[in-house]
């Protein structure tokens, strides 16, 4: 009873571990053992946060697009691909808000300015956007479906869209360039500890993103179970009454 | 309904399909006018409302050519809302599917008539350039912002077209729209911004510069119609 309503599993438990063991260390690291930055003092630790969690977010998004594939191509069709690109898709687009205010944040204190028309900037602004859009998409309702061929069309679309948005935005500003776009990463020579903390970050956040993907497409599967079973139960009650 | 007494019927191939839905679509809008009575004036006005807004002659001459896709951009949204409220108000796009109409015919004909009133809607607005935001156009410039123009409006109505389809009778689709075509048109809006840029001489900016944006207009165009053809079916089939 208990086992088959919840959304954790030995694997999901096992991944949660190595979640607070990630971040804790990430936590550890990155605000009290690691040094500050020559340049940048101590805004270098937003890094910790800020990279991690564009990383994610990518990596989210092409799980997103590669899941939608695999619904819309017959011989794996299964609505299992379609939940894990739903989930995939609502963790990018929550760690793609992070990192863009993180960013900002940064630019403020290091640039002196929040934000910046670089094209890798834009771009990914427009990845925010675009994939909010998708959420939208999943919402408009419908059978199960419904919904997962709908949505991996818009994904695969979305993977046609950003490459001609980047490839338009880098033209755009090489072509109308008046100031030197700063690069986000600059040449900054990294020490070892805080390259050893990024990585911490990439690898929690990691974790952090299969945790968060598993519990949740369990949670769409189970919605989707309530949805086409509420009918008969409804219809079974509705009987019982008629026969009492 | 037996086959032999059936007619041959031009909606059976996707190049009749598509004749026949733009035919409509156009008659449609020749007997209800509302690209004329309503979009066109609102195009007009908000090129007035940035007049307004920006209150210099000097800015407004050279941020016209971004106004001008920018108010093609806005009534574009309206556009495609409008074609496919007319397909959805009585089931007919449903009753279309099920009849058997190819998805590709339907996309390519209700894309060709958005594609034919939107030609009229820019050619409208850059005149309105010319006029309001003194505007400047050479002969060569012409040939440019023809191209530009054709290109852009090819680009917007395929875009428009497939996302107005997914759109369609969904709840909340005034809201949705935007929210997904927005996105996708931004290089169009940079490409044809650019390039009319090119043909007005705006910043001394020369025609030969404009030609790039065309060829980014041109990719634009050609992949979202081709993908829009594939991808409007399933799209559709719910």
């Amino acid at each position: 009873m208990s086992n088959d309503r919840a959304t954790s599993t030995p694997f999901t438990k096992g991944l949660g571990f190595f979640v607070v063991l990630g971040i804790a260390l990430l936590i550890i690291l990155g605000i009290f053992v690691s040094p500050a930055d020559v340049n940048q003092g101590e805004s270098v630790r937003i890094m910790y946060a800020h990279v991690p969690g564009a990383w994610l977010a990518y990596l989210a998004f092409v799980m997103t697009a590669v899941s939608s594939a695999a619904y819309l191509w017959k011989r794996t069709r299964s609505l299992t691909w379609d939940r894990i690109a739903g989930a995939s898709a609502e963790v990018g687009v929550l760690f793609m808000g992070i990192s863009l205010v993180t960013g900002s944040l940064w630019g403020r204190l290091t640039w002196g300015t929040y934000w910046t028309w670089d094209a890798r900037l834009t771009t990914t602004a427009f990845l925010f956007v675009t994939y909010i859009g998708y959420l939208a998409v999943r919402g408009l309702g419908g059978t199960a479906h419904q919904r997962a061929r709908r949505s991996s069309v818009i994904a695969l679309l979305a993977v046609l869209e950003i490459p001609l948005v980047h490839f338009s935005v880098v033209m755009w500003r090489s072509l109308h360039q008046r100031a030197t776009v700063l690069s986000p990463d600059g040449d900054i020579k990294m020490d070892g500890l805080m390259l050893f903390t990024l990585l911490c970050g990439v690898f929690g956040f990691s974790v952090l993103f299969a945790w968060l993907v598993s519990h949740r497409q369990r949670i769409m599967a189970m919605k989707d179970v309530q949805q086409t079973t509420a009918i008969d139960v409804a219809v079974a009650e509705r009987l019982k009454e008629a026969q009492a | 309904m037996s086959n032999a007494d059936q007619p041959r019927f031009a909606g059976t191939t996707v190049i009749g399909t598509a004749r026949l839905i733009a035919a409509k679509d156009l008659r449609v809008e020749l007997r209800s006018r509302v690209l004329l009575n309503q979009v066109l004036p609102f195009a007009l006005i908000v090129m007035v409302m940035f007049a307004f807004a920006l209150d210099s002659d000097a800015v407004l001459e050279r941020v016209a050519p971004g106004l001008v896709w920018l108010a093609a951009l806005f009534s574009t949204l309206i556009m495609v809302s409008r074609s496919f409220a007319v397909e959805t108000a009585d089931g007919a796009l449903d009753q279309l599917r099920s009849a058997g109409v190819p998805a590709m015919g339907i996309f390519i004909g209700k894309m060709m008539a958005l594609m034919a009133q939107l030609v009229v809607l820019v050619t409208l607005l850059i005149l309105t350039a010319v006029v309001l935001y003194r505007a400047e156009l050479s002969w060569a410039g012409s040939v440019l912002l023809v191209t530009t123009g054709l290109t852009a409006t090819c680009g917007l109505a395929a875009v428009g077209t497939l996302y107005g389809g997914l759109a369609a009778g969904a709840k909340g689709r005034e809201t949705l729209l935007p929210l997904l075509l927005l996105p996708v048109v931004a290089p169009v809006l940079i490409g044809a911004t650019r390039a009319t840029e090119s043909a007005f001489g705006t910043r001394g900016v020369s025609t030969g510069q404009g030609w790039p944006w065309l060829g980014l207009l041109a990719v634009f165009a050609v992949l979202f119609s081709v993908s829009g053809a594939v991808a409007f079916g399933p799209l559709l089939d719910d």
